[in-house]
């Protein structure tokens, strides 16, 4: 008999992060991720679990804040508006360095934009999402498979380092169908002493915050959080690597545009052509060392997104612009296909010769 | 198959319902002149009927679905046409029913008059390869949800155990004795088991009553 499930990529999260332990969900329905919260509903009540649909998606990042601060696995899942909303309830959990995972599978935008698959929402996860000094790691699945690995890894870095970690998928990966094994190596679950379970009077108060009356100490918190930051882009930057080393045109994409990038790679290389793919699994941290790498050998990079290009900056810097980057892309809930990446290609390559 | 003239597809979330009805519709338009596709799915906007509108029109199969189906507007709606369904009894009609007990509401206004002409087949579309119907019980609590909502009992079952492009005809075999077990706790007959069309010649012989299915256009 097969190990595997056929599952949908949300269900794959919802169900991946039930067997890392988290027995609390919160969130508010929104397309397309609606999916995560439907299996909770079905599920959590089954395994003596709490599934609440909160009456907005600001309560919901706030119940997360209240679960995390007992140091117990939690979760909350949404697409761009939604997240946008938990924007403040986010950065509140980083002044407080609370651990828990954030889901958005992305919609088209700005604004309430509509329901087709998109990547636009890069800045804001990267760059934090909410106002202050902080930074979420931000990982980026591109199969249903690591739709369940990545909810994982993500509760255990959230453990680890103290932090948030955000599963930024996009509407195609969260809506289609792939088998998956559910059979995962877990981490114990690391000790939390500054949880608040009470002191039963043994204790000194644990308190989770984030207002500092003194600007001296607030500093000294932001000083010591990116310490923590440092140590995370040394140790957690993850990423592929497809036929790179002779690569002349390196393609560079994450999530669905990695997909159908690794098409044309192969597509390129049956012509002959030298092309090769980078993908960032962590957005932040970013990956920089790969993309350093081949601007050593290839002359020329395309950012394959569904957005307006907002990846760019950060290949730009990694690259320390050595190289030029072009921009292949559709937006609004489009994709780009195979061709017009291939297309895209051989205009780079024959405006290299 | 041998089709009443109404075919209601209902069953858990994701079991392959609207692939199944594409293919039926297909098939019963050989039989029959006036088919139709009846596409009442509110709960998922997107892998709807709807997708195949293009080739249901060359083939002159009506398609009766909500204006916003497949559309940015995620509205659970009806279709205008709703009510052909029961007073148009000159149609023969697939209709393609959401997910779960929540997507089988939507049969609840059509429910006494399907009923009433008794001239249906209320089909179960299962798969062992789901997480939440890897067995007989948990599979038997969505019928007894769907049935609770739609108001009308099923009468067949169809078997679409698959695992997407990994499916291989071993995992096919593998199903039978859980759709068996389905059958034989709900008192209901296997009307057929549903394979994409690649591992039809190697399980035709294997499997009475295969069905063939050519799956609707993907993009990756």
């Amino acid at each position: 008999m097969s190990e595997k499930v056929l599952m949908k990529g949300n269900e794959a999260i919802a169900e991946a992060a039930i067997v890392a332990g988290c027995r609390h969900y919160f969130g508010y329905p929104i397309t397309p991720q609606t999916e995560i919260a439907a299996y909770m509903a079905k599920k959590m009540p089954k395994i003596g679990g709490t599934f609440l649909q909160a009456e907005s998606e600001i309560a919901a990042i706030n119940m997360v804040y209240g679960v995390s601060s007992t140091g117990k696995r939690v979760m909350t899942s949404s697409s761009s508006p939604g997240i946008s909303l938990k924007g403040e309830g986010l950065s509140y959990m980083a002044g407080c360095d609370l651990p828990a995972l954030v889901v958005n599978v992305q919609r088209g935008g700005p604004g309430l934009g509509g329901i087709q698959p998109s990547q636009s929402d890069y800045f804001q996860s990267t760059r934090g999402g909410g106002h202050g000094d902080y930074h979420m790691i931000v990982l980026a699945p591109a199969s249903v498979q690591e739709m369940a690995e990545l909810t994982v890894k993500g509760f255990e870095l959230a453990d680890e380092y103290g932090i948030t970690s955000m599963i930024l998928a996009d509407g195609t990966i969260g809506q289609m169908m792939e088998p998956v094994s559910l059979d995962f190596d877990l981490k114990p679950m690391p000790e939390k002493p500054w949880a608040t379970t009470g002191t039963k009077m043994a204790r000194e108060h644990n308190i989770t915050n984030s207002l500092s009356l003194v600007p001296e100490e607030l500093e000294k918190f932001n000083f010591a959080r990116y310490e923590k930051y440092k140590k995370i882009e040394e140790n957690e930057c993850r990423y592929e690597e497809y036929m790179t080393e002779d690569a002349d045109i390196i393609l560079c994409a994450f999530g669905i545009a990695a997909r159908v990038s690794k098409n044309a790679v192969n597509e390129a290389r049956s012509k002959g052509i030298k092309v090769g793919l980078i993908r960032p699994i962590t957005l932040w941290p970013f990956p920089k060392a790969p993309f350093a790498k081949a601007a050593t050998h290839a002359k020329a990079f395309i950012s394959v997104e569904l957005s307006m290009g907002q990846m760019i900056e950060d290949i730009k810097l990694s690259t320390e612009c050595k190289v030029p980057v072009y921009l292949c892309n559709r937006a609004g809930g489009m994709i780009p296909d195979p061709k017009m990446v291939m297309d895209m290609i051989e205009k780079v390559k024959a405006g290299e010769n | 198959m041998n089709y009443k003239r109404l075919t209601l597809l209902c069953g858990h979330y994701g079991s392959g319902k609207t692939n199944i009805a594409v293919n039926m519709a297909f098939e019963l338009r050989k039989q029959r002149e006036k088919v139709a596709v009846a596409d009442l799915d509110i709960v998922n906007p997107y892998f709807r009927t709807k997708d195949s509108e293009k080739e249901f029109r060359e083939s002159g199969i009506r398609l009766i679905c909500s204006d916003f189906a497949s559309s940015n507007v995620d509205l659970p709606s009806m279709p205008a046409d709703l009510y052909s369904i029961t007073d148009d009894k000159s149609l023969s009609i697939i209709l393609d029913i959401g997910g779960d007990d929540r997507g089988a509401l939507a049969l609840g206004r059509l429910s006494e008059k399907i009923i009433e002409e008794n001239d249906y087949e209320m089909l179960m579309v299962i798969n062992k390869y789901r997480p939440l119907t890897r067995d007989a019980q948990s599979t038997l609590e969505i019928k007894n949800e769907i049935e609770f909502a739609s108001k009308i009992p099923f009468t067949g079952i169809i078997n679409n155990s698959n695992l997407g492009a990994e499916t291989t005809a071993e995992d096919v075999l593998d199903s039978l004795e859980y759709a068996e077990e389905v059958s034989k706790l709900s008192s209901l007959p296997i009307v057929m088991t549903s394979v994409e069309s690649g591992l039809y010649d190697a399980l035709k012989n294997k499997i009475s009553n295969l069905f063939s299915l050519n799956l609707q256009a993907k993009i990756i």
